[in-house]
């Protein structure tokens, strides 16, 4: 990732949350509490506003920092949740360059992932974020072009629609809980899409090159 | 000194009145504090307002938090793990109901038990 560095991912993806805030919002309303939107948009705006202290950071520090942002920022279980993923990224990647080889990046997620596990003692097929981090590590790990994952994360996230939730809020609405899209799967595959056509377009090197 | 009680729940109103049916059964010997809502008068839970309430609540001998529903177990997860290292062991959430377990932690904290017992006393509320 040549160019702007690490910071205009995270800048894409915070906008990103913020743009989407209503249709998140209204996703959560169906099935969840209703403010999953306004949480991530708080957080978003948190992260955005501390610009010119992170923008500078090196990869690592720049997620640890995003994702302490978030946990105090971020109300419900998003916030611990997508802390989590941060703050576990940032772990994986300390001493990584800005333009990790892929193989790198798969890894981190992969322990970033199981984080998110442990913390919400979930894992995929329980209609949550899960449901989409899992296959996107798993693509992420595999030969998959990138241009792929962008709408691998986007179809995970449509597939919750159909699951019956078992955890988080939407489990207690058993069988209602069928028919919605899952806010936090939204949320993620939302992040996902926004990271990846932040991209640079045509770096010469590995990382996320398609 | 006992052991202290935090509670955490989505609504300041739920807590408040949980602390005060603590009181209402410890009076002041036990160290109490509570939290809840979003910061801005909506519903919801902060780490920030958590490490407050258990730095409020703080004793040497513990502090147990019960939390209301997932994401505040959640938040209080999260901001035991931010405690120093010193305080995190001595902070542990109790899996209980909010209200009963509060009042239920509180009477065995008042009575000298340390932080295992009053959780243990606690969890026996939940199946």
């Amino acid at each position: 990732m040549p160019g702007p560095g690490p910071w205009c991912l995270i800048e894409a993806v915070a906008l990103s949350l913020i743009e989407h805030a209503d249709e998140l919002t209204d996703l959560d309303r169906a099935i969840g509490d209703g403010d999953h939107g306004l949480n991530m948009k708080r957080g978003a705006e948190a992260v955005l506003a501390k610009a010119d202290s992170l923008a500078a950071l090196p990869l690592a520090e720049l997620l640890r920092q995003s994702g302490m942002t978030l946990v105090m920022t971020v109300g419900g279980a998003s916030g611990p949740l997508y802390g989590t993923l941060l703050l576990e990224l940032g772990k994986a990647l300390q001493g990584q360059p800005a333009d990790a080889d892929r193989p790198t990046l798969a890894t981190a997620l992969g322990q970033a992932v199981l984080a998110v596990k442990a913390r919400g003692r979930s894992d995929a097929g329980q209609k949550t974020l899960l449901d989409v981090l899992v296959p996107l590590q798993q693509a992420l790990a595999s030969p998959q072009p990138v241009t792929s994952l962008g709408p691998l994360a986007l179809a995970a996230a449509e597939a919750t629609t159909a699951m019956l939730a078992t955890r988080g809020r939407a489990s207690f609405l058993g069988e209602r809980s069928i028919g919605h899209m899952d806010p936090g799967a939204r949320s993620s595959a939302l992040m996902v899409v926004a990271l990846l056509k932040a991209l640079p377009a045509a770096p010469a090197e590995p990382g996320l090159t398609p | 000194m006992t052991v202290g009680i935090v509670i955490v729940s989505h609504s300041p109103k739920v807590a408040e009145g949980t602390a005060d049916m603590v009181r209402q059964m410890v009076g002041a010997i036990v160290p109490l504090a509570w939290c809840g809502g979003n910061g801005q008068g909506g519903l919801g839970s902060e780490v920030g307002a958590i490490l407050g309430a258990i730095e409020a609540a703080w004793s040497d001998d513990g502090v147990a938090v019960l939390v209301d529903l997932g994401g505040a177990a959640m938040q209080a997860e999260m901001a035991i793990e931010l405690l120093d290292e010193e305080r995190r062991t001595r902070v542990q959430i109790c899996e209980a109901p909010l209200v009963e377990g509060a009042v239920i932690a509180a009477t065995e904290a008042s009575g000298g038990s340390d932080l295992a017992a009053v959780r243990a006393m606690a969890e026996q509320l939940s199946p």
